[in-house]
């Protein structure tokens, strides 16, 4: 199992150094862009932009460029935005990934609680009114988009019923937890449930239909004839096997939306995570910018691959000696 | 003659429309080991699972008695039957390679049904199952103990599914076709630490076979099912050296003798399985039927030797 998990991060680092010389030459190695320029801000004068060259090797090789560039990024942390000159960018990602992991955290936690037992309650009812009752209810997360549901929301929680119902629901944006879970919690529980609505749908869909296919399992009917009881039966056998691409999934998703992926809710609800930076360095053509998001959303998304099959090696004794 | 053990009559199992079984009555004496034989689709295994309140498709209705110690299971409560199940009868399935749990070591699932009926330590468990592993012939059971279902080959497996089932001595095994998914010398292992362990625990068991000659080395008292119903039923003896069903004619010609005169050709039985609605379900395909064939034969006979068939008593003679 150790030699195993070695062997799974000693991969993600192989895949990271790919996907950071990839992001490196796409951006930076086009032909028909000049770099230097790209780096060195809006109407840099020709003296700044001959200090970047100089200082980011741009006319040494490829090799030495990309190792600089790195330099840059992760050891002197100096890389600066295009658009807002001077402004780091890489203490601007530090300064939103907590807003992001805080955002994805709390989401996660309550789609998985939904979404299993929701899709446990509707798998093992089947049969009865409430398989298509629960499931109903989860077509109906699932088709409501972010953006307009967070819309809808805001409009409710802060505008339309802010006067009555929903006063105590503080005003949009993000509180860190040093300020008081209370009210880090407070901020962040309309987005939570918005972002997690959609979700809870898709995994309590995927999780029915794993859990019927695995009660008409012959080991369920063996379980049964050794005389345990249906609730073992259900948790034990079944809702345990069921869970193995469930997890799977989960890693995939919770690495893109930590990576970036939660953008739309994070824009709706005026969070300064990594999707809203992102998306401003997108409208922007940021470049330095985009990149340092890029890269740290591929960490995200590699880790989580990685933890994922560790975790499913854990859960599933078939793939432990693949 | 020993009270029955077990004691089945007119189970009926329907499945929407559809009979599976029509029906059925038998009886199982302590100790006994009754053949079940039949082919593909006779209801063998839904007799059985009928038997043991395993039937779970929606729509499924089983119905008769089947009076096991005196109790009739059909009227038990969800709790009263989950005692019986696994500790007092125990089945083994048909199909070896997909009945454990793939994330489960083999002891834990052993230890599991030991626990679900018994007060004993995860450890006394545990111990309990590397014993029976030894016993029914796995080698080096204090380490295979842990090892999961992928790492066992199939006959192993099924080695296992036995241990399991008799994990908590059952007075009733049921055995599914326990060796048809293995290899001939695996299938003769299997059935040696079957007799042996009936010899060791004394139990009774229910042997489902389509194999004639598993049941001619194995059983004491023969069922033979068509189309969901009983078509003769005897000792080995009688079923054996007196067959009185055409059917039972056909199954015995389809089996290669290994001594005397060798048939030139393996004998086909015509047509395929199935009950015709209305009759003698086998009429379709038999030889000697005639006008009586339109209803139902009754199971009768004498000296525990009974058979569904008009056939006039002359005429009984393969
Ligand atoms: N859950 C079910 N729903 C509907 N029909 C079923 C169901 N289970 C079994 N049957 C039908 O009942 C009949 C008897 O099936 P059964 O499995 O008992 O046959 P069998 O004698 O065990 O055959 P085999 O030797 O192939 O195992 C078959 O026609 C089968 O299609
Ligand atoms: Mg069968």
């Amino acid at each position: 199992m150790i030699g195993y998990i070695l062997r799974r991060f000693g991969a993600a680092l192989l895949v990271l150094f790919a996907i950071s010389v990839l992001v490196f030459l796409i951006f930076f190695a086009t032909p028909g862009v000049d770099p230097a320029a790209r780096i060195a801000g809006k109407n840099a004068d020709p003296a700044t932009l001959a200090q970047v060259r100089a200082s980011f090797g741009f006319d040494r090789p490829l090799p030495v460029q990309y190792a600089l560039m790195m330099k840059h990024l992760f050891i002197s942390h100096d890389l600066t935005s295009f658009v807002n000159r001077g402004t780091l960018v890489i203490p601007q990602i530090i300064e939103a990934v907590p807003v992001t992991l805080s955002l994805v955290v709390g989401a996660a936690v309550i789609w998985m609680v939904l979404g299993v037992g929701m899709g446990t309650l509707a798998g093992a009812m089947r049969g009865t009114l409430v398989d298509p009752l629960v499931m109903l209810l989860g077509v109906f997360g699932v088709s409501l988009p972010v953006y307009w549901l967070g819309e809808v929301v805001n409009l409710i929680t802060q505008k339309q019923l802010h006067d009555s119902v929903f006063s105590w629901v503080p005003p949009l944006g993000y509180v860190p937890m040093s300020e008081g879970i209370g009210q880090w919690a407070l901020h962040l529980l309309f987005p939570w449930l918005t972002l997690a609505l959609l979700y809870a749908g898709i995994y309590a869909r995927l999780l029915r239909g794993e859990l019927i296919n695995a009660l008409n399992e012959d080991y369920v009917r063996t379980a049964r004839a050794k005389g345990l009881s249906e609730r073992r039966i259900l948790v034990k056998h079944a809702l345990r096997c069921s869970l193995i691409p469930i997890v799977s999934l989960f890693g995939l998703d919770f690495g893109a939306l930590v990576g970036g992926a939660a953008l739309l809710t994070e824009v709706v609800f005026g969070l300064p995570g990594v999707g809203k930076l992102t998306y401003q360095a997108l409208q922007n053509l940021d470049l330095p910018v985009i990149m340092g998001t890029v890269l740290y959303a591929a960490f995200f998304v590699v880790l989580a691959n990685a933890v994922v099959d560790v975790l499913y090696a854990r859960l599933d004794p078939r793939v432990r000696r693949a | 003659m020993p009270e029955p053990l077990l004691e089945v009559s007119d189970l009926r199992i329907r499945f929407g429309g559809f009979t599976a079984v029509d029906g059925l009555s038998f009886s199982v004496r302590p100790g006994e080991v009754l053949g079940v034989v039949g082919e593909s689709g006779s209801g063998k295994s839904v007799s059985m699972l009928g038997v043991l309140g395993l039937i779970r498709t929606p729509g499924a209705e089983v119905s008769g008695q089947v009076v096991f110690r005196g109790r009739d299971l059909l009227a038990l409560k969800n709790a009263e039957m989950r005692a019986v199940r696994g500790r007092e009868i125990a089945m083994i399935f048909q199909d070896p390679m997909t009945a454990l749990t793939p994330v489960y070591t083999i002891g834990w699932q052993i230890a599991e049904q030991i626990r679900a009926h018994e007060k004993v330590s995860r450890r006394a468990a545990r111990e309990r199952a590397i014993e029976l592993l030894g016993e029914v012939g796995i080698p080096a059971p204090e380490q295979r103990v842990d090892a999961y279902p992928h790492e066992f080959s199939g006959g192993m497996r099924q080695r296992a599914v036995i241990a399991m089932a008799l994990s908590c001595n059952p007075a009733l095994l049921i055995a599914d076709e326990p060796t048809t998914a293995l290899d001939v010398t695996t299938q003769a292992q299997i059935l040696d630490l079957m007799r042996r362990l009936r010899a060791d625990h004394g139990s009774a068991v229910v042997m489902i076979t389509h194999d004639m000659g598993v049941v001619s080395e194995i059983a004491d008292e023969v069922l033979v099912m068509y189309g969901g119903r009983a078509v003769e039923r005897g000792s080995r003896r009688q079923v054996f050296h007196a067959p009185r069903h055409p059917y039972t004619w056909g199954l015995l010609d389809s089996v290669p003798r290994v001594r005397g005169a060798r048939a030139r050709r393996l004998p086909t039985i015509p047509g395929t399985p199935g009950a015709s609605g209305q009759g003698c379900p086998f009429a379709d395909r038999c030889a000697h039927s005639f006008a009586a064939c339109a209803e139902v034969p009754p199971l009768t006979g004498g000296s525990g030797h009974l058979d569904a068939c008009w056939l006039p008593e002359e005429k009984r003679t393969r």
